[in-house]
């Protein structure tokens, strides 16, 4: 589904369908506004001119009128913008809690519980029940960035030291972009994010295979990437559930394999993307944390079989 | 004439204006995997004889600082105060503080419980991480030195001397 994407004009979310709402009433005034301003300006430039017509009584008639009609236009946006902020003030709930933290240039999503065995650890991709509130916290540990899926709602800045928070409520099930809007640093253009919204039944199954440990690996090759994995400087910064890697500097891998794209969607997640982005990140966000790392490729071509193995 | 003159200076400055480089395709993995020491009686001299190319480099000390917590530096160093290591904010220097015994130390390992980290850290990340910790007997200039962390500091940065070089105290042997 390419149409719609990421597109404020395609809302697919409670609150998307407010704003979007609002939008209409705003773009429909503004049209008809702006066609009355030409007409009467072609009008006054092509009136042919005629002695004593323009009395000062006349002009100020026309001028109050105008101005009367424009205060009371303007009012009527105003009420209506205060309607659609109310409307999206009331949807309340938490049914899923998730805590979001932008980092540059990367969302590292941590799905909340009450009991703590049931939270885990993902990067750059929700997953949210459609129909459900979610109750999004947004914080950052170092600048300010933003977070803005458009076609669910919109922009909400993740601040320093200044916990937010968003809801959001998808109404139809999809795959929703969203990206980074306040910029922060070299890398704010590939600060991407997805949003799957599905069903519910299937996001209590996605939830429960989050909360699994990784995949131990079975076969022969998928075993010495692991090794390769844990010999080179991959365990200083990103953390595998169930093994010794337990950084926390960089995106949780525990179940890269089930992710569609690399390094805050910036590229989608296949074998060859994935061989270009950890041989040489800096080609590709240059800037970004993570150093350059050349592999043997017989050493990089385990690497990625385990790497597509932790589903 | 005279804008002529304003012109050609504008230029030779424009032009000897000498841009930092940062260097991003450094990598970790090119370092060898051993490195043989001669035993030879004496001080410790080091094989790499070359001075810290970040020296009162002020990215590269800000880079050190953040590498210094996300490589867990702090979890036995704390911020120079030590707890488990040595603290690196006094002028004790068990293996030297000399760059190159810094680099050393933090490439090879040292008894005790020094991890190695060769391989583990691009060598441009070394430096930054022997620039920070230069950097946290406060014997850097003030320029250059990081902004005021919440932790216990040797030396309040505003108090750096602008011109100081750092003491060169001889290698002691436990």
């Amino acid at each position: 589904m390419t149409t719609g994407l990421q597109s404020a004009l395609e809302p697919a979310g409670v609150h998307a369908e407010k704003i979007g709402r609002l939008w209409d009433i705003f773009l429909a005034v503004s049209v008809v506004v702006y066609v009355l301003v030409l007409v009467f300006l072609l009008v006054a430039l092509f009136r042919r001119r005629r002695e004593s017509q323009s009395t000062e009584r006349g002009a100020f008639t026309a001028v109050s009128v105008a101005t009367g009609i424009t205060v009371l236009t303007l009012f009527a946006l105003l009420i209506s913008s205060i309607f659609t902020g109310r409307g999206i003030a009331s949807v309340t709930g938490d049914t899923v809690r998730i805590e979001l933290t932008g980092r540059q240039w990367w969302w590292q999503a941590d799905y909340d519980h009450p009991d703590r065995s049931k939270r885990f650890t993902t990067a750059n991709e929700l997953t949210i029940p459609v129909g459900m509130p979610v109750f999004i916290k947004l914080r950052s540990p170092d600048v300010i960035h933003s977070f803005w899926v458009p076609n669910l709602h919109g922009k909400q800045d993740l601040i320093p030291g200044h916990d937010g928070g968003i809801i959001l409520k998808a109404t139809r099930p999809g795959l929703y972009r969203g990206q980074c809007a306040e910029f922060c640093g070299l890398q704010h253009a590939k600060m991407a994010l997805w949003v799957n919204a599905v069903a519910p039944a299937d996001y209590a199954r996605w939830v429960e295979s989050q909360r699994q440990s990784s995949k131990i690996p079975s076969t022969p090759q998928q075993r010495q990437g692991q090794e390769v994995f844990m010999s080179s400087p991959c365990p200083l910064c990103h953390n595998i559930q169930g093994t010794n890697a337990s950084g926390k500097t960089g995106p949780d891998l525990t179940h890269f394999g089930s992710r569609r794209s690399v390094a805050a969607a910036a590229l989608p997640n296949r074998r060859d993307t994935l061989a270009k982005w950890i041989v040489d990140p800096q080609h590709i966000k240059p800037g970004a944390y993570m150093p350059a790392m050349p592999l043997h490729p017989r050493d990089l071509d385990a690497l990625l079989t385990y790497m597509e193995s932790l589903q | 004439m005279k804008r002529a003159l304003i012109a050609a200076a504008a230029l030779l400055i424009a032009v000897g204006c000498e841009r930092e480089q940062r260097r991003f395709h450094d990598s970790a993995a090119r370092q060898p995997r051993e490195r043989l020491v001669s035993l030879v009686p004496g001080p410790y001299t080091p094989d790499i004889r070359h001075p810290n190319p970040y020296e009162y480099n002020a990215f590269a000390i800000s880079e050190g600082k953040r590498l210094f917590t996300w490589y867990n530096c702090v979890g036995c160093h704390a911020n120079g105060g030590g707890g488990m290591g040595p603290p690196l904010m006094d002028s004790r220097w068990i293996y030297g503080s000399d760059p190159e015994n810094i680099f050393a130390t933090i490439l090879e390992g040292r008894p005790n419980g020094m991890p190695s980290f060769r391989g583990k850290i691009p060598d441009y990340q070394v430096w930054q991480l022997v620039a920070y910790v230069q950097s946290l007997s406060g014997n850097v200039p003030k320029d250059a030195a990081g902004g005021r962390p919440d932790s216990m500091q040797a030396k309040k940065q505003e108090q750096s001397v602008p011109d100081l070089k750092p003491e060169k105290e001889p290698a002691r042997h436990p």
